[in-house]
């Protein structure tokens, strides 16, 4: 038991400190006293028995609901909006009546939501997205999140025959599986590469290749039209070109390069596969590949300097449509490039396909209506609420075969859909950078030197694999395994 | 009489004493005792861990190389500005031609021009400097092909060698306005005759500001020195805004950022808290320094 207990302070140290500050009247430790403001002092969290146990079961009702229990559900109001959960809203309430239903759509994660984790009283369902997201390692290190296997386990609402589990695209739950458990539910499902403009390709004659000589070969000849081959924006997002680094290397090496990254296995960084696509994508560098002043550029100034032709292709995720909708003229046509094959002696084919998903959402384990929030997850993942989250966003769902073979009138949906398909159970990720924060930071600052010329391949892997050492070393973080 | 001068002076005091301590002094004292914590965030238990927090702080490169970023800026911002802010309050003021103690032809649109900087939230500054740091479309860089200075151009937030500089800048074009109102009104009030006197004795506008108006200036600049100081120890808004990840090379990264980082990017409020706690008694220190280091007697005039 560790209540908070300010007597501990020796009573001369806190009242000195406290005169001086208060003397000064001033406060150089904004963030650190807003956020505490409510933190200590708060009630203790009931920590016995759990509010998950399942009432009665039935075909109806196989996660064991109770039928009137109210449902707060908080859903990341971003890229895609709130609306969407409305609908889902909507169904469970057909299915339970007597249960009141509270939509919060919200911006700021954290800030809104700490307290009530604090306090003991976290709600039902939370959409945790954003960039004021909470860390997901932080809530299931301290048990406050509920693992979802009776969940994946229940029968899924389209075919009772088939899990929920079974209805799930592949590596939809790789993001947040720790150590074996699935922890929360990423909803969209992210198809990562590079993205051009099928219209200014097409106007030029050219093809989006399937080897990476090809691509050098197209850079070569965007170079000689005038138009920059590549662009990034080195001032946030240099880590965006991480993942088609990443994507060289697992078709050349196979997925264990990806996984022994992750495990922290000795030298992974520097393993033969990881040197080859880190000189692949150094040589764009040197070529003079890159549009200039990218490094001084945000994602937003580089993605639009993307859509207005200056440069030809963007590595990213599949939101970017959405992100860029309204800046991004009419008949661009954006599409997805798959990352063409480093060799020909790959180990995977060339439609193999980094995958991510995102919008993850949690069932607090403190929450008083547990079982009516992995109720709430399984209403989404039925066909018809994926399937009107995609026509609504235009973003793919974790959801097999929910919306495939549709566009609703948008090339990169159409393109983002194709490429799933065709990479099958041929998709990968990495997953060190949620793992271990310390690596997300060193990340995006050693692949910004690369991508700046300011290290080669070698310098840059060498730089990974040190801070990987670094976290192998260190006793107090916690370790995770795939 | 004097219960009840007592009972009132209590009574007043009460109600803003109470909303002090409850929101200045008791988070004040909560961040000290999360920092004796390993606290995570989202808890109602924080693990007492007593200095570990501190020691680790200690042998932390990444704090360190933001505390020296922190102190390149301590020195720069409040040398820089205070420098521009007294030759602008100085021009505007006693800068006319000898002969007459007022300021240039025009000085009051001025004025009100080089304050305007300073009323602009950190944020809209922040997106406004983005636009101008544009290595692409941005107008300096434009500028500066036009004057055929292409040479200079650069790439003002991506690297490393200029990045914390380009920043700096913000921050002084930010400050100048403000400690230009603040030195004009300061000079307003030394009487015009000692000017008239140095004028007749012949000395320049040089010595006359040297030897006139700095030292009739010194308490003035103390304060100043302190608030730009505080702001350079802090510099939070800006930088998180330009450079969220610590800038091109880790070259930007600053406490306040670390700080913020350890606590919600890696989930560490102790030791945010630690930081935190660490950041205040720095900056306790540098107001201490000031006023300890250029303590004079005050001249009366």
């Amino acid at each position: 038991m560790n209540k908070p207990n300010l007597n501990t302070v020796a009573p001369l140290t806190r009242r000195s400190l406290l005169r001086t500050t208060g003397l000064l009247g001033i406060a150089a430790v904004p963030a650190v006293s807003l956020l505490s403001g409510c933190a200590t002092g708060g009630s203790d969290a009931s920590s016995g028995t759990s509010p998950a146990a399942a009432g009665a079961t039935s075909a109806a009702n196989p996660l064991g609901v109770d039928t009137s229990a109210p449902l707060e559900v908080y859903v990341f109001k971003g890229g895609y909006g709130d609306d969407y959960a409305k609908f889902d809203e909507a169904i469970y309430k057909k299915s339970f009546p007597k249960a009141t239903i509270t939509h919060n759509g919200i911006q700021q994660v954290q800030t809104e939501l700490q307290p009530r984790f604090v306090a003991g009283n976290p709600p039902a369902v939370i959409d945790n997205s954003g960039a004021s997201a909470m860390v997901l390692g932080t809530l299931v290190g301290n048990g406050q999140v509920t693992d979802l296997s009776d969940l994946l386990k229940a029968p899924s609402i389209d075919d009772p025959s088939k899990t929920v589990a079974d209805t799930l695209l592949p590596g939809a739950l790789t993001a947040t599986t720790f150590d074996g458990k699935v922890m929360a539910l990423p909803y969209v499902y992210t198809a990562y590469g590079f993205w051009y403009s099928q219209s200014l390709f097409q106007k030029n004659g050219w093809e989006w290749p399937t080897t990476w000589s090809g691509l050098v070969t197209l850079a070569g000849k965007i170079k000689a039209a005038g138009i920059s081959p590549f662009a990034y924006g080195g001032q946030t997002a240099p880590d965006y070109f991480m993942q088609p680094l990443i994507s060289l290397a697992v078709k050349l090496g196979g997925v264990s390069t990806v996984t022994d990254i992750d495990n922290l296995k000795a030298g992974a960084w520097q393993s033969e596969p990881m040197q080859q696509a880190a000189q692949a994508i150094a040589a764009l560098v040197k070529n003079g590949w890159m549009m200039s002043g990218s490094a001084g550029l945000t994602h937003t100034q580089a993605q639009t300097s993307w859509v207005q032709g200056k440069a030809a292709i963007y590595p990213s995720g599949s939101w970017i449509e959405a992100e860029m909708k309204g800046i991004t003229p009419d008949g661009f046509d954006m599409v997805l490039g798959t990352l063409p094959s480093l060799t020909a002696a790959d180990q995977l084919p060339v439609t193999a396909l980094y995958t991510g998903a995102s919008e993850k959402y949690i069932v607090p384990a403190q929450s008083k209506n547990v079982r009516g929030g992995l109720e709430f997850l399984r209403i989404m993942l039925s066909q018809s609420a994926a399937t009107h989250f995609s026509e609504l966003t235009h973003a793919p769902t974790v959801v097999k075969g929910a919306a495939s073979g549709q566009d609703f009138g948008s090339t990169a949906f159409g393109s983002v859909t194709k490429a799933i398909t065709a990479a099958g159970d041929n998709t990968f990720m990495y997953l060190f950078p949620s793992w271990y924060p310390t690596m997300a930071t060193a990340l995006k600052t050693e692949i910004g030197n690369l991508l700046a010329g300011r290290s080669d391949a070698a310098g840059f892997l060498k730089k990974m694999q040190a801070t990987a050492d670094a976290v192998t070393a260190d006793s107090s973080i916690k370790k995770y395994t795939r | 009489m004097g219960h009840g001068k007592y009972r009132i002076i209590t009574l007043f005091l009460a109600a803003p004493l109470t909303l002090y301590g409850v929101f200045v002094l008791s988070p004040f004292a909560q961040a000290f005792y999360i920092s004796l914590t390993s606290w995570t965030g989202f808890t109602a238990a924080q693990p007492f861990v007593g200095l570990a927090n501190y020691r680790k702080l200690a042998s932390d490169p990444g704090f360190w190389t933001a505390l020296e970023h922190n102190a390149l800026l301590l020195v720069a911002v409040p040398l820089v500005t205070i420098a521009l802010g007294l030759f602008f309050a100085s021009t505007l003021n006693v800068g006319a031609s000898a002969g007459t103690v007022k300021g240039v032809r025009g000085a009051g649109p001025y004025q009100k021009l080089f304050f305007l900087p300073h009323i602009l939230p950190a944020v809209i500054t922040a997106v406004l400097w983005q636009f101008l740091y544009n290595p692409q479309l941005g107008p300096i860089n434009s500028a500066l092909d036009a004057v055929g200075l292409g040479s200079l151009k650069a790439t003002w937030l991506g690297d490393p060698a200029v990045a914390l500089w380009s920043l700096a800048a913000i921050m002084v074009w930010t400050g100048v306005g403000f400690y230009v109102v603040l030195f004009s009104a300061a000079m307003q009030s030394i009487p015009k005759d000692i000017y008239e006197a140095a004028d007749l004795d012949g000395s320049s506008r040089a010595q006359a500001m040297w030897r006139i108006t700095l030292p009739l200036l010194r308490e003035t600049v103390q304060v100043a020195w302190i608030y730009l100081g505080i702001a350079a120890l802090d510099a939070f808004a800006l930088f998180e805004v330009l450079l969220p990840d610590g800038g091109p090379d880790n070259s930007t990264n600053v406490v306040a950022q670390y700080l913020y980082q350890a606590a919600f990017q890696n989930g560490e409020f102790g030791y945010a808290s630690a930081i935190g706690v660490v950041l205040c008694l720095l900056t306790l220190l540098m107001a201490a320094a000031t006023f300890g280091l250029s303590r004079r007697e005050t001249i009366e005039f």
